[in-house]
């Protein structure tokens, strides 16, 4: 009788393209920061809370929301981690290059956190409070990598 | 129609790092046939079967297709049920939806993972929103280093203290054969070993597992016929709280906090704390063991560390947390919400075994999920009113 052999096949490079849409109120968010470097949030007519991203409905209150505002560009870091593990990216199916800074940025303005790389260049300076501002791409296309990144400011 | 729900059986895998020896079906066939057995009960006695997991890390969809020769969902009522990290609880909630409704008296409950059959990281990223979360989101863990610095800033504690928590599961993890990691460690062990995403060091989070959980519950009409001292779901909640992961509070657990809330209201419970006798909680890493029993309101903010250093969630203290060892000792990610419910059944049934704490009157079990929804579950002994 042969030895037990346990055999597994692997999936290779397979490679499924998917096409998201932003919606109307994310592709007026992107389109602010590619033509005027400018960040939208969206305002609760009840609640009060700014938004960002902007999106179309409180979820809190239930109500729509339609009275744009402008938030940033500067903020402070409202909470953060330092990658430092390799893992495989699925956006490029390639390990992600660590370490890097993971920011959730809190606007000056806005109620609730951005999510962006944070430059980490000098990590004792990384740390909750620290006020940040966005390093823009040359070429902005509209998308969340039209920045490249937060630095720290103070 | 409404009838009570007890659960009458359990059975799981001895979970492992890597199962090659077993496919999907296979994996699942093991739990089930343990949970048959512990319930004495026969395929043909089961009404209906609830499986799920989180296709995100096998690639493959429709368990509740796929699997039925391994699950005993042939020609049977079968639904799948996927929520990510809660999978395993919700698995649960809908078990119990099915029979407390009085259509189905005897429900096969199945929850699965085999996550050595992609990364880890990269397969939970992939439920994450493409374009506002996946840039910078590397899985759970960032998610949770950030939870944590915020607690951090915001309460003082220190990575000691979530050490204490990881030092606690290991240690508790010795007492369970199905445990994946069974090794005790040291704090400085803990606090040693490599810094994955800040605070959160290797020894801090759980490992990833293949393993598989099954569960079987029945209605009050004929529970204690299959099992003398069944175990009684007293109530059940389930929370989400944002859209995108920025939309969050950092450092509290606004799911947890809501969601058992209702369960304390539900039972009439006054002071968790006291009246709980046990809790199995969906914990993937060591400061969601200080951060949410706060939620949980077992302590007030920012008093968790303090009570975790004086013992009181050991074994042999004053509510024992996560007996098995917990996720921070194995984490087949599907399965790992209904492993708890299990533990916590088998706390209130009196067959944890080595594990057992004495004279469980009420437990609790809970799934997370992702980042920051919360499923759960209160059990008690008694029969609800």
């Amino acid at each position: 009788m042969a030895e037990k052999e346990n055999i597994i096949i692997e999936s290779g490079d397979a490679v499924q393209p998917f096409a998201y849409s932003v919606g109307m109120h994310g592709s007026r968010f992107f389109a602010e920061i590619r033509d005027h470097k400018r960040f939208l949030g969206i305002k609760c007519p009840k609640c009060g809370k700014v938004y960002i991203p902007p999106r179309g409905v409180c979820g809190d209150c239930f109500v729509e929301m339609k009275d744009w505002v402008e938030v940033g560009p500067k903020g402070v870091i409202g909470t953060f981690t330092i990658l430092r593990y390799a893992f495989i990216d699925p956006e490029t199916g390639a390990q992600k290059p660590v370490p890097y800074g993971y920011g959730f940025i809190r606007f000056d303005g806005a109620d609730t956190l951005f999510q962006h790389y944070i430059n980490i260049e000098d990590e004792a300076k990384i740390r909750v409070g620290a006020r940040v501002e966005p390093v823009f791409a040359g070429e902005r296309k509209g998308s969340i990598r039209d920045i490249e990144y937060f630095r720290v400011i103070d | 129609m409404a009838k009570r729900v007890a659960i009458v059986g359990t059975g799981q895998t001895f979970h492992k790092s890597h199962r090659p020896d077993v496919n999907g079906q296979e994996l699942i066939h093991e739990a089930v046939a343990r949970a048959l057995a512990d319930a004495d009960l026969k395929l043909k006695d089961i009404d209906a079967v609830v499986i799920g997991n989180m296709d995100h890390f096998e690639g493959i969809n429709y368990v509740d297709c796929w699997s039925v020769d391994g699950s005993g969902g042939t020609m049977k009522p079968i639904i799948k049920l996927t929520t990510g990290g809660t999978t395993g609880c919700t698995v649960a909630i809908g078990g119990y939806h099915l029979v407390g409704s009085g259509m189905f008296d005897r429900v096969l409950i199945i929850g699965w993972e085999k996550n050595s059959e992609s990364d880890t990281t990269g397969a939970i990223t992939t439920a994450f929103d493409p374009i506002w979360d996946r840039l910078v989101f590397a899985g759970a863990i960032s998610g949770l280093a950030a939870e944590a610095q915020a607690y951090m800033a915001r309460y003082g504690a220190t990575d000691r203290d979530g050490a204490r928590v990881s030092v606690r599961d290991r240690k508790h993890a010795m007492n369970n054969p199905h445990a994946q990691l069974r090794k005790e460690v040291s704090l400085e062990e803990v606090l040693a070993s490599p810094m994955l995403a800040d605070p959160i060091h290797l020894l801090d989070v759980c490992p990833r597992s293949d393993g598989a959980c099954a569960v079987i519950m029945a209605s009050e009409d004929i529970a204690e016929k299959i099992c003398p001292k069944p175990d009684w779901i007293w109530g059940t909640a389930a929370r989400h709280s944002y859209s995108y992961l920025g939309d969050a509070d950092y450092g509290r657990l606004t799911s947890m906090r809501e969601g058992s809330q209702e369960l304390w209201k539900k039972a009439g419970i006054k002071e968790p704390r006291k009246e709980l006798d046990v809790v199995e909680m969906y914990q993937p890493y060591s400061f969601g063991g200080l951060i949410w029993i706060e939620d949980m309101g077992l302590v007030g903010p920012g008093e968790a560390p303090r009570y975790i250093w004086d013992g009181n969630t050991d074994m042999g203290g004053e509510l024992p947390i996560n007996p098995s060892g917990g996720v921070i000792s194995c984490n087949p990610i599907g399965a790992t919400g209904l492993i708890r419910c299990a533990e916590a059944a088998m706390q209130v049934m009196g067959k944890a075994e080595g594990r057992q704490v004495p004279d469980v009157n009420f437990a609790f079990s809970s799934g997370f999920g992702g980042c920051w929804w919360t499923d759960m579950i209160l059990h008690g002994k008694k029969k609800p009113a």
